[in-house]
């Protein structure tokens, strides 16, 4: 379960200590709670976030998550809606003891399971590579933007 | 029930209490690996942040189970038929929402709580303040719904529905959650909510295979057989039983509380406090989909349970037992045990009875935590926590005779931390006596409606700040606690008006009557409301945009997460 996780090797670096800056960072004043843009690393962030990379990854994400999503929850909506206004339509014959209303019950069991498979799916193959790599990119663009903003208060 | 059954239930029952306490006391004292030092906040908010996906899928699922679903849902079923598979598929589609949206960004930008999400972009003070309220309510409501319901169904499995086992209940349960939380933190809720998942699922699947069993594995069979035994043939299997014969409101109700759970799981505290159990991203993602399978096959489980209720006990027997239905499961249990006066059927009966109880207390416990997590890590620390911090220092100085503060910022960030953790012990140590105070007067009362208020709060406070947050760029400070009090008070008040509180015979004031709104559930109005509080409160400050870059990067890649 942990072995081929590339991301795990990444947590023995940090994230143990309480109150610490991220692991690649110089240690921040623990308890004394810094806003989250330190010197000089708004522009940092500001770069990664408007290269084609992040942007890649950012579109690659939205474009799955919202259009899924949205159909997802109109179709669920959809069904409670069906349920208790048409009763009636709810409860025509498709085969046997089923009718529409099983039918469609089922099918929301199976479109939960078949969107967090496909999800799943996209994440690994579409994101995680991407991702992975401009996190270390991030974290050193950020790390040289606080030795600079450092050295140049010095 | 026979005194030899009821004896032999008591004694499963401390099983499963020493068990649970053995599992807390291994889990505080035992072992530390690679995690936080003893007593840190990463310790026991996050339980050393090392848990596996596998391990925090089995713990969200135990989080997410309560009795009211293994108990409620089957009952409903048995009692309903159809209609109760709605709120099945409710609480299961709810955890698109949660994997697609919020786990993955809240692991990359959270430490412990929902608030810090929404602090690292906006400003911090009232952002905290907002959330934590917030989250403290949703938890004290959800808590309360859960005690009430606890107590009477222990009572009723017990045979004692008039009788003390209420109040023992609620007060054991309530001491046991405040032991876990105080003296294990998330580790040892954890370790709990694991094993209650385990034994739920494990029950609910034996009795499954029972259940199928008795029937041949014929589902036509099952099925025709519920109806029949049902009293209402064909339209046990269609929906319209319970609402059917009402009014537009009832059904726009339904309709309500399907939103309010789908939307809801992804605000609820103690859900989203799981995703700081585990190291990355990936690992938030993969537990999500471990407990969408087991939490989806324990639903499924759920609805053979209740058709068999139906089927085996039938529904008139079953109301007889217990209204809302919440003796199905067991009754099940007791008829293919072997019936009546067999030893078989009061084992089985016996061992339902104690996965009951092990599933209310894990949930209980991780409630708890998190409300003392919402209190300590958010409302005490944005409400003057450094001049107190100061205060303590001085005092440490005087005692000691040495000054503390040269020890350097490394003592000092350790103590904070370890303050913290003393806050929040003495939190869940507030929170449950509140819990308790007001869920031993509430026996009689109906309070049912609080587990739909809990997720339509959630829904309405806390998703908006959370995806607004994430997605939107023009998102400030004021939008957030906008949407947060506009989300939380808007569900309060019109739960307040509605008949669940005044001018309907099972309401809790019946005597009185100021009904406006006709709804039990508030979400329908209260969620779209949120959402609007937290648009419009936007739209006239000017944004950081560094900030949010920073938010955005940090939750999409996991640049720099804790």
């Amino acid at each position: 379960m942990r072995i081929d996780d590339p991301w795990y090797d990444s947590l023995s670096m940090g994230g143990s200590r309480p109150g610490c800056a991220p692991p690649p960072g110089p240690v921040r004043p623990p308890g004394v709670r810094t806003g989250p843009v330190r010197t000089g690393t708004r522009e940092a962030y500001l770069t990664v976030q408007s290269s084609a990379a992040f942007r890649e990854v950012r579109g690659r994400y939205r474009s799955f998550v919202w259009p899924a999503g949205a159909a997802f929850l109109l179709w669920y909506l959809a069904y409670v809606a069906l349920a208790v206004s048409a009763p009636g339509l709810m409860a025509g014959e498709v085969a046997g003891v089923l009718n529409v209303a099983m039918v469609a019950g089922l099918a929301q069991f199976a479109a939960t399971f078949l969107l967090t498979w496909w999800y799943a799916r996209h994440a690994r193959l579409r994101r995680d590579r991407l991702a992975f790599e401009l996190r270390w990119r991030t974290q050193d663009a950020v790390r040289s933007a606080r030795t600079a903003a450092r050295e140049g208060a010095r | 029930m026979s005194g030899g059954d009821q004896s032999l239930i008591l004694v499963l029952f401390g099983a499963v209490g020493v068990a649970t306490l053995a599992i807390t006391r291994w889990a505080g004292g035992g072992r530390r690996v690679g995690g936080g030092r003893r007593g840190s906040s990463e310790e026991f908010f996050a339980g050393g942040r090392l848990f596996s996906p596998l391990e925090n899928g089995f713990a969200i699922a135990g989080d997410h189970m309560s009795a009211a679903s293994f108990l409620g849902v089957s009952g409903l079923v048995a009692l309903y038929g159809y209609d109760g598979m709605l709120y099945a598929v409710g609480f299961l589609a709810a955890w698109v929402v949660v994997l697609f949206f919020v786990a993955e960004p809240l692991r990359n930008c959270g430490r412990f709580t929902l608030a810090d999400v929404a602090a690292a972009r906006l400003r911090e003070r009232p952002v905290r303040i907002a959330l934590g309220t917030s989250s403290v309510t949703v938890s004290v409501l959800y808590l309360v719904a859960q005690l009430v319901g606890a107590g009477s169904v222990v009572a009723l499995l017990l045979g004692d529905p008039g009788g003390a086992a209420y109040t023992w209940t609620v007060l054991g349960v309530g001491a046991l959650m405040v032991c876990y939380v105080a003296c294990g933190g998330m580790r040892a809720t954890t370790w709990i909510q694991i094993v209650k998942a385990v034994l739920l699922v494990g029950g609910a699947l034996g009795l499954s295979v029972l259940v199928l069993l008795r029937f041949g594995g014929d589902l036509t069979d099952l099925l025709t057989s519920a109806a029949e035994h049902s009293g209402h043939g064909a339209h046990f299997l269609a929906p319209g039983l319970q609402y059917g014969h009402s009014g537009w409101a009832a059904r726009l109700d339904v309709v309500s509380l399907g939103l309010a759970l789908v939307l809801g799981t992804a605000g609820l505290p103690h859900i989203l406090a799981r995703f700081s159990t585990v190291p990355t991203a990936r690992a938030a993602r993969r537990s999500v989909v471990w407990s969408t399978v087991l939490i989806g096959g324990f639903y499924l489980m759920a609805l053979v349970l209740g058709t068999g209720a139906a089927a085996l006990v039938g529904t008139e027997a079953v109301r007889r037992s217990s209204p809302a239905g919440n003796t199905a499961v067991p009754l099940l249990s007791f008829e293919l045990g072997g019936g009546a006066g067999s030893t078989g059927g009061a084992v089985l009966f016996a061992l339902v009875a104690a996965v009951v109880f092990a599933t209310i207390l894990a949930v209980v416990a991780g409630v708890t935590l998190a409300a003392s997590a919402a209190v300590a890590h958010d409302l005490y620390e944005s409400s003057g926590r450094r001049r107190r911090q100061g205060k303590a220092a001085r005092r440490q100085t005087l005692q000691d005779g040495t000054d503390r503060r040269d020890c350097g910022q490394e003592a000092e960030g350790g103590q904070g931390s370890r303050s913290e953790v003393a806050v929040a012990r003495r939190a869940a140590l507030a929170v449950g006596a509140l819990a308790v105070g007001v869920s031993l007067p509430a026996r009689e009362l109906n309070v049912a409606f609080l587990v739909g208020l809990a997720f339509a709060v959630a829904a309405s406070a806390h998703l908006p700040v959370l995806l607004f947050t994430l997605f939107r760029r023009r998102f400030t400070t004021r939008g957030a606690v906008w949407a947060v009090y506009g989300g939380l008070l808007s569900s309060m008040a019109l739960v307040a008006l509605s008949p669940v509180v005044s001018g309907a015979p099972r309401a809790l004031f019946p005597g009185l009557d100021f009904v406006c709104f006709p709804l039990e559930n508030p979400g329908i109005v209260s969620i779209p409301f949120g959402f609007l509080c937290g648009w419009l409160g936007t739209s006239r400050e000017h944004p950081d945009e560094g900030r949010y870059a920073e938010t955005e990067v940090r939750s999409l890649t996991g640049a720099g997460a804790v």
